[in-house]
């Protein structure tokens, strides 16, 4: 039987042009977002790649880099180019990033990117590039940020934690979850990531790293333990380059 | 009310369209004016004057929220009810729930900016609102579906016009990306604050796919709507190709959705997910540009209306950046363009030359056009018009010339080398050489801006014009009543 299609039909019927107009949106997204879920190599697995959850000092440093909407002018995501390696170390793999609810990669550069950023300058200069960035950098475009210096809020830590862990990071609530933490990152990161004795790490982690100098635990002492810990948590020492291209 | 348009008030409801399309001008002035100063704030970073709400990066999710959302998002409530009124020559199904759409748009942009600027952020591009701010979207955007849908099923003849499908496709695949984007925990039921449900790799998939798609179906097949109803309008011409509309709709409904994945080029996102991007956005170039000659050809016949009716100038004009951006587009997503473009002020050009040169463009020409209709009168000044005309046209040249240098400039020396096989540039160097044309792009943007202060004048005006017809007419009129009474 041959079926004389008329465009027609689609143009006098509101029902199906709305099932069909759902149809052709629907595939796009369909094909490229479900199988990154599904598909194993999208996230590399390699030794070396020991990627951890971010402390609760560091969690909170990260709320205010967002906050702040850091992200429409920094990216934190390397190119695998000659250049970027020179200008910023190796290209970012998606394993550092998978702890991360939103991602922040970004899609500008006003300012240099910041993916491995951490452990390239003294705390020191980051306090200080943070409230004057053009007392560091003369030809700087940032604002000044004198109100990192606030104190931190501390209120809300382990809540924050417990919306991380719904939503997939490993915080642990329980002990047994603690212990499967400790197999997991080493006894060490286990005790940052137990909800239950986040404010303890947090102001611990603050007064041992003395980010900005002062006493209390200020946003800036969040925010510098963020950007400290970016790009350092992989051991490019013990990767095997040719594993990571083929999981490309 | 006033006898003349007592009629047509009584068939359809042109107050909520009158509402959307004046706060569509209100939009336009706040977002842009935003615009222009967070233009300035990188050209000269005094200007951040270390207040924490006014920081470019806190504003710029204001200038994106209150042009996208606030004047694209007005503009097409407004059209879309105009045209689907006039298209299915029957009324809202309901005043309430069109009043509902307005108010609780309105809402949601305020609440977007507000937050911003106190901080609070989903950190998504141009989908940054919060959780509650989230939930009062879908509300509103399910109410506007039922809304058009529902008038659409009372129309008084068998087909639906063409700008109806686009205007439903839009409506349709913003509910989807909006819904699937936005899905995330709240820290507690009482805190703003919220984590995404999806992380890195996959989060940023589902974030350019909405936000390709925010380009693509927000600021485009909703457009689109409105050139296939005030284009021909207009030009007093039937639209060019039946046939083509049709090939155009279904085509670039469905390749739209692929293409987001080109903004994560180079990235940790696997090499298929990309490649399979660019390849689509290449394709794309088709249906873009059937539409526009679509449009374009309307006007066969008709053409010295270019001369003469700076409407329909913008109208056209807008129609040919939408070519040259949907050229462009393609362009930057192939994988060795995209190398250098992208993390450039060239993105930011493109989206520029795409958001004022035709997005704003064909919404100034629709609202010339719709606005003296919805008052019954005549628009009080072309010659305004045709001032803000070329405002307009100056103001987005300066802007994606400047981005244009810049960008490239920011490209070419990041990867510039010295005779040792050294970097050639710091990456400060790279800041210092943008300053010029960051300023050239503020005067950019204040051209655009002035145009568009032009035109809240001229609109102003014409309103206030109509107002004094009818009031003189109903006096006269009642001189008459209360002759033949007495």
């Amino acid at each position: 039987m041959r079926i004389n299609f008329k465009h027609e039909w689609i143009e006098t019927n509101i029902g199906l042009m709305l099932v069909l107009t759902m149809l052709a949106i629907s595939v796009g997204g369909l094909v490229e977002i479900a199988p990154l879920f599904f598909i194993n190599k999208t996230i590399e697995k390699t030794e070396g790649v020991d990627v951890r959850p971010y402390s609760p000092l560091e969690m909170r440093g990260r709320d205010i880099y967002i906050r702040e909407g850091c992200y429409v002018c920094h990216s934190q995501m390397i190119r695998p180019f000659r250049d970027e390696k020179m200008r910023y170390g190796h290209y970012s793999l998606a394993a550092e990033s998978q702890y991360d609810h939103p991602f922040q990669w970004g899609s500008k550069r006003t300012g240099p990117d910041l993916a491995r950023v951490g452990g390239k300058y003294s705390n020191e200069w980051h306090v200080q590039h943070l409230l004057a960035p053009r007392s560091m950098v003369p030809e700087s475009v940032m604002p000044n940020y004198p109100w990192l210096m606030t104190l931190l809020d501390q209120s809300d830590v382990a809540d924050r934690m417990k919306a991380l862990r719904t939503v997939g990071v490993p915080y642990s609530l329980t002990e047994a979850e603690r212990e499967a933490n400790v197999k997991k990152f080493g006894e060490q990161v286990a005790e940052q990531l137990h909800i239950p004795d986040a404010n303890k790490n947090l102001v611990e982690q603050a007064n041992l790293g003395n980010y900005d100098g002062k006493p209390g635990v200020s946003e800036m002492d969040a925010l510098v333990a963020y950007l400290q810990v970016l790009g350092t948590m992989v051991d490019f020492t013990k990767v095997n380059e040719d594993e990571l291209v083929h999981s490309r | 009310m006033a006898i003349t348009t007592f009629s047509s008030a009584e068939q359809y409801n042109f107050d909520i369209v009158k509402k959307f399309a004046i706060m569509a001008l209100v939009w336009a002035l706040v977002g842009m004016f935003v615009g222009v100063y967070i233009a300035s704030e990188l050209a000269w970073p005094l200007l951040n004057l270390d207040i924490p709400y006014i920081t470019f990066g806190r504003l710029r999710p204001v200038h994106t929220g209150a042009v996208i959302f606030g004047f694209g998002g007005s503009a097409l409530f407004a059209t879309s009810y105009y045209v689907v009124q006039r298209t299915c020559q029957t009324r809202l199904i309901s005043d309430g729930m069109a009043s509902f759409t307005f108010w609780g748009w309105q809402t949601v942009i305020v609440l977007a900016a507000v937050s911003y600027m106190m901080g609070y952020s989903q950190g998504r591009e141009y989908a940054e609102m919060e959780w509650p701010i989230d939930i009062l979207i879908e509300v509103v955007w399910v109410t506007y579906l039922i809304l058009f849908v529902g008038t659409i099923m009372r129309r008084k003849q068998p087909h639906i016009y063409v700008a109806n499908w686009f205007y439903l496709a839009f409506i349709l695949a913003t509910a989807l990306l909006h819904t699937f984007n936005n899905l995330a925990v709240p820290v507690n039921l009482f805190s703003m604050k919220s984590y995404s449900l999806f992380a890195g790799t996959q989060d940023a998939m589902t974030q350019w796919w909405y936000g390709h798609n925010a380009v693509g179906f927000f600021l485009t097949a909703g457009f689109l709507g409105m050139m296939y109803y005030f284009v021909p309008k207009q030009a007093g011409r039937p639209i060019y190709s039946y046939r083509l509309s049709i090939v155009h709709f279904w085509a670039l409904g469905f390749m739209y959705m692929w293409v987001g994945a080109h903004h994560l080029h180079w990235t940790a996102l696997p090499d298929w997910t990309s490649t399979l991007a660019a390849t689509f956005s290449i394709l794309l170039l088709m249906p873009s540009w059937g539409g526009m000659i679509n449009g374009i050809m309307t006007l066969s016949g008709a053409w010295h209306k270019l001369r003469t009716d700076p409407v329909m100038r913008f109208l056209i004009v807008a129609l040919s950046f939408y070519g040259m951006s949907t050229f462009e587009g393609p362009m930057m997503s192939l994988k060795e363009v995209n190398a250098l473009s992208h993390y450039t002020d060239w993105t930011i050009g493109h989206v520029h030359s795409g958001a004022l040169g035709w997005v704003a463009m064909i919404s100034f020409g629709s609202l010339y056009h719709m606005i003296p209709k919805l008052w019954d009168t005549k628009l009080y000044s072309t010659k305004l018009v045709e001032i803000h005309f070329w405002l307009a046209t100056i103001g987005v040249l300066l802007y994606i010339i400047a981005m244009w240098i810049s960008g490239i400039t920011q490209g070419l020396m990041w990867r510039a080398f010295d005779d040792f096989g050294n970097l050639q540039y710091s990456f400060v160097e790279s800041v210092a050489a943008m300053i010029p044309f960051y300023i050239m792009r503020a005067i950019g943007g204040a051209f655009f801006l002035s145009g568009v202060v032009v035109m809240a004048y001229n609109i102003f005006m014409t309103i206030r014009e109509a107002k004094r017809e009818e009031a003189a007419l109903e006096a006269k009129l009642a001189v008459k009543m209360a002759g033949l009474g007495a």
